[in-house]
C-alpha cells in the first residue's frame, strides 16, 4: 500500500515538476510559434478537393490525418494550448505557495545587511543629534513610501520604508490573463455560434446559416431589413453600407437600429454585423438596367500566363471552348450566374468556366464580373478575368434602381467578456511587471561627535538605476532640511 | 485626387534623403573619431524627424482637402511606413539623449531610412491618399496601427542594438577603434532587454486593439488569418525571450540572437504576409 502510494506520489511529483518548469514554458511558446506557421502557409478550411488537387493523394492523406487543413482546432494544437494552461497554473501555484508569505508578511521585514553593504550608498554629515533627525526624516520617507518603520541598532537608528510590495503580483496577473483568454476562447467556440443570413430589402429572416457546418438554426426573433443603402466615394469605392434593421418578437417591433460596418446591432447576446451586400438577380428585382449574359452573347476574356506575364484576349460564348497559348490548355464558359456566392459571401454576377490542362484535373473557375482580380487569389498557372467592357455595363453607378440584399454576419459569443477582461488584465499586468517595482529605502543615522552621519541606500526588485536616482532624491531632500 | 497636388510626398521624399545623410554621418562618426560628424549626425536626424512629423501632419490635413472625408494617416502601407520611420527616429533620439552614445545611431537611422525609402521609391507602394473603406472607419484602427508600430520600432532598435552586441562580443579583446566605441556588452544587453520589454507591451496592446477592432467590424476577435497569426508568432517569440532571460545563463549572445529572430518575425508579419494566401484587409499594398 505504502509503496504504491509513494510511487504514485513520486509520479505526481514528477508531473508537477515538469509543469512547474520554465523550460517547458519556453518549449511550449516556441512550439506554438513554430506550428502556427504551418497554418499560414497552407490556407485553412478550404474545400477538401482543392487540397487534394494541390498536394496529391499522398501528402493529402498525411495532412488530413494531422488535421492540417483546420490545424488551429486540431487535437494536437489544442493539446499544446492545454499544456500551456497547465504550465501556467502549476507554475503560478508552485511559486505563489512558496513566496506568498515572503511577499506579504504581517509586518514587513528589512534586512539591515542589504543596506549596510549596498555599493550605491549616499553619505551625508549633519550637525545634529540622531534623535532630532529621526522624526523629520520619518516624515520625508512618509511622503514617498506607504510603509515606514524604524529600528534602534548598536550604532544608531535605522529608518526603513517601502512601497510597491503588491507589484510582485503583476506577473501573476499576466499569467492568469492568458488563462482567461484561452478559457474565453473555449467558451466562445463551444457555446457560441457564427453564422450569416442574407435579407432582401423589405423582407425578414428568423433563422441563420452557420458558417462552419452550414446548418440552419432559428434565432428566436425576426430580423427585418427595412432599408439598405450603399454610398460611394467620388472615385467609386464604397463609402458606407447601411442597413436599417428592425427586430421583431412575436410580430411586435422591439428594437430598431441602422447598422454599418464597425457599428453592429446587439440584441439578447446576439450581434448582427454588416458584412456584405448582394444585388438581387434580374428575375426577382426586375431592374431594367441589368444585362445578363445570355447564351450566344459575346464574352471577352483576359487570360494572363503567370509564368510569362503575357496577357491574351479571347472572345467566346457560353459553351464554346477556347485554346490558351503557351500550352495552358483550354477554357470553356459553362454558365452565367446573376448572384454567385463564394464561400458564403455574395460576389454578385459571375460567369463559371472550366479550365482543362494536360496532366492536371479540370478546375472549375468562378469569375465575378465586379472583381476583375478575383482569380489571382487562386494562384493558378493562368489567371482569368472577364474583360472590362462587360464590367462597365454592371458598375454600381449605372444601375440606380438596383435592389439589394444585405449580408449580415450573426454571432453569439458568451466568452467575449472573459476574453476582454483577459485583455485588460494582461495590459495592466504588463505595465505593473515592467514599470513598477517593490522598493525599499533605508536611512541609517549614526551618532558622531557634534552631529550624525546619515547613510541612505535603497533596493528594488527591478529597475536598479531608477532606485539609485531615488536615493539621490531622498538624500537631496534630507540635506535641505535644517 | 492626384498625387501631383499633394505636397506631403515631396517633403517625405526629402526626409528620406535627410535620413540617408544622417545614417552616413552616424556611420562616419563611428568609423572616424570626429566630434564634428557626431554633432552633424544628430542635427540631421533631428531635422529629418521634424520633416517627418510635418509630413505626417500635412498629409492628415491634405486628406481633408483631397477627399470628401479626411482621415488620420494610418490607413495603408505607405502611411504605415512613414509612421514606422517616425517612431524609429523618435525612440532613437530619446535613447541618444539618455545614453549619450551616438554609435547606436549608426544601426538605427539606416532602418528608418530604409522604411522611408521603400515608401517613397518603391513602385509597389502608392502615396495616393485614398478614402477609407467601411471596415477601416474605426478609431480602433488608429489605436491599433499606432501601438503596433511603436512596438515594431522598439523591436527594430532592439535589433540594431543586438547586432551591436554580437559585433562587440564577437570582436573579443582585439581592441579595434571601431569596436571600442561600441558601448560595453552589458550595457547593450540591458538595452536590448529594455527595448524588448517596451516593444512587448506595445505589441500586446496592438494585438488587443486589433482584436477589438475585428470584433466590432466582423464579429470575431480572432480568426487565425495569416496576419493575425504572424503577429501572435512574433509575440510568442518575444515572450519566450523574456522568459529565457529569467533563466540563468540566458543573457547576452543568446538573447541578442532571439531579438534578431523576433525582428525577422516582425518583418514577416509586416511585409511577408502579403505573399501568403489569405486577405487581411489592411495588408495589401495600396
Ligand atoms: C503566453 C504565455 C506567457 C506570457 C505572455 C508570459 C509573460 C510573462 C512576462 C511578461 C513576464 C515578466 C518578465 C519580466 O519581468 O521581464 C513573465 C515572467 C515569468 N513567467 Fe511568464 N508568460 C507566459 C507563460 C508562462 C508560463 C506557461 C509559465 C510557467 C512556468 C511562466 C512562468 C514565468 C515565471 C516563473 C516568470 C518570472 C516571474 C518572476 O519574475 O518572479 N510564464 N511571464
Amino acid at each position: 500500500m505504502n509503496q504504491i502510494k509513494s510511487v504514485s506520489a513520486g509520479y505526481f511529483d514528477g508531473v508537477w515538476k515538469l509543469f512547474a518548469s520554465l523550460k517547458l514554458t519556453i518549449a511550449l511558446l516556441l512550439s506554438l510559434a513554430a506550428t502556427s506557421i504551418v497554418g499560414t502557409l497552407i490556407p485553412q478550411n478550404q474545400e477538401l478537393k482543392e487540397y487534394f488537387q494541390a498536394f496529391g493523394p499522398f501528402l493529402f492523406q498525411i495532412f488530413d490525418v494531422l488535421d492540417i487543413f483546420d490545424m488551429y482546432h486540431a487535437w494536437w494544437f489544442q493539446l499544446l494550448l492545454l499544456m500551456l494552461v497547465l504550465n501556467i497554473t502549476v507554475c503560478s501555484i508552485d511559486r505563489l505557495s512558496v513566496t506568498w508569505k515572503i511577499i506579504f508578511p504581517k509586518v514587513p521585514k528589512f534586512k539591515a545587511s542589504r543596506f549596510i553593504n549596498n555599493p550605491n550608498m549616499k553619505e551625508l554629515n549633519i550637525h545634529r543629534q540622531p534623535d532630532d533627525l529621526k522624526s523629520k526624516y520619518e516624515s520625508v520617507l512618509n511622503r514617498f513610501y506607504s510603509y515606514t518603520s524604524f529600528d534602534r541598532t548598536d550604532d544608531g537608528i535605522m529608518l526603513f520604508a517601502e512601497k510597491g510590495r503588491w507589484t510582485r503580483l503583476g506577473v501573476y496577473a499576466v499569467h492568469l490573463s492568458i488563462i482567461l483568454l484561452l478559457v474565453g476562447g473555449l467558451i466562445g467556440s463551444n457555446y457560441g455560434f457564427e453564422g450569416f443570413v442574407n435579407i432582401p430589402e423589405g423582407e425578414s429572416a428568423d433563422q441563420i446559416r452557420l458558417r462552419n457546418s452550414g446548418k440552419i438554426i432559428p434565432l428566436g426573433f425576426t430580423i427585418r431589413c427595412d432599408d439598405f443603402n450603399i454610398t460611394h466615394y467620388r472615385n467609386g469605392a464604397v463609402r458606407e453600407w447601411r442597413s436599417s434593421l428592425s427586430i421583431l418578437e412575436d410580430g411586435k417591433l422591439v428594437f430598431q437600429k441602422d447598422i454599418i460596418v464597425n457599428d453592429p446591432l446587439r440584441y439578447k447576446g446576439i450581434n448582427i454585423f454588416q458584412s456584405s451586400l448582394g444585388e438581387l438577380g434580374p428575375e426577382t428585382s426586375g431592374a431594367a438596367d441589368v444585362h445578363p449574359i445570355k447564351p450566344g452573347d459575346d464574352i471577352i476574356l483576359d487570360i494572363t500566363s503567370t509564368e510569362s506575364g503575357m496577357s491574351y484576349r479571347k472572345t467566346t460564348i457560353i459553351g464554346r471552348e477556347v485554346a490558351i497559348p503557351e500550352g495552358l490548355g483550354t477554357f470553356v464558359v459553362t454558365e452565367y450566374r446573376p448572384d454567385a456566392q463564394f464561400r458564403g459571401q455574395v460576389v454578385g454576377e459571375a460567369i463559371v468556366g472550366i479550365h482543362k490542362m494536360d496532366g492536371a484535373d479540370p478546375v472549375e473557375i468562378l469569375l465575378p464580373l465586379h472583381f476583375p482580380a478575383f482569380d489571382k487569389m487562386r494562384k493558378g498557372q493562368a489567371v482569368f478575368s472577364v474583360a472590362e467592357q462587360t464590367i462597365e455595363k454592371f458598375s454600381p453607378g449605372s444601375t440606380p434602381e438596383m435592389r439589394y440584399y444585405t449580408g449580415l454576419q450573426v454571432t453569439n459569443d458568451p466568452g467575449v467578456w472573459v476574453v476582454y477582461s483577459g485583455f485588460m488584465m494582461i495590459i495592466a499586468g504588463c505595465i505593473i511587471t515592467f514599470f513598477m517595482s517593490h522598493q525599499k529605502m533605508c536611512v541609517h543615522i549614526i551618532p558622531k561627535e557634534g552631529g550624525s552621519i546619515v547613510r541612505i541606500s535603497g533596493t528594488a526588485n527591478k529597475n536598479k538605476p531608477g532606485m539609485w536616482k531615488k536615493v539621490d532624491r531622498i538624500a537631496d531632500e534630507i540635506s535641505q532640511l535644517t | 485626387m492626384e498625387t501631383t497636388q499633394l505636397v506631403s510626398p515631396y517633403i517625405l521624399s526629402a526626409v528620406t534623403f535627410i535620413y540617408a545623410l544622417a545614417a552616413v554621418l552616424y556611420i562616419f562618426s563611428w568609423i572616424f573619431k570626429t566630434p564634428v560628424a557626431d554633432r552633424w549626425a544628430t542635427w540631421a536626424a533631428v531635422t529629418g524627424w521634424a520633416g517627418n512629423t510635418a509630413g505626417i501632419i500635412l498629409r492628415w490635413i491634405e486628406s481633408y482637402r483631397v477627399l470628401e472625408s479626411g482621415h488620420a494617416p494610418f490607413s495603408n502601407l505607405y502611411e504605415s511606413l512613414i509612421f514606422f520611420s517616425w517612431t524609429i527616429i523618435t525612440l532613437y533620439l530619446i535613447l541618444e539623449r539618455r545614453t549619450a552614445n551616438r554609435v547606436i545611431g549608426a544601426f538605427c537611422t539606416p532602418l528608418a531610412f530604409l522604411a522611408l525609402a521603400y515608401a517613397s521609391l518603391s513602385p509597389n507602394v502608392s502615396s495616393r491618399i485614398q478614402p477609407l473603406l467601411p471596415a477601416l472607419q474605426s478609431n480602433w484602427l488608429i489605436a491599433h496601427v499606432m501601438t503596433c508600430f511603436i512596438g515594431y520600432a522598439a523591436f527594430a532598435i532592439a535589433f540594431g542594438v543586438s547586432l551591436m552586441y554580437l559585433l562587440k562580443s564577437g570582436s573579443g579583446d582585439s581592441e579595434g577603434a571601431m569596436m571600442q566605441k561600441l558601448p560595453a556588452p552589458a550595457v547593450l544587453d540591458d538595452l536590448t532587454h529594455q527595448l524588448v520589454v517596451f516593444g512587448f507591451l506595445f505589441l500586446t496592446i496592438g494585438i488587443i486593439t486589433g482584436a477589438v477592432w475585428a470584433n466590432s467590424a466582423w464579429g470575431r476577435y480572432w480568426g487565425w488569418d495569416p496576419k493575425e497569426t504572424w503577429s501572435l508568432i512574433t509575440w510568442l517569440i518575444y515572450a519566450a525571450l523574456l522568459h529565457m532571460r529569467l533563466m540563468r545563463g540566458w543573457q547576452g549572445r543568446r538573447i541578442a540572437i532571439m531579438s534578431i529572430v523576433g525582428f525577422m518575425a516582425v518583418l514577416f508579419t509586416y511585409f511577408g504576409v502579403n505573399l501568403l494566401p489569405g486577405m487581411h484587409s489592411y495588408g495589401a499594398s495600396g
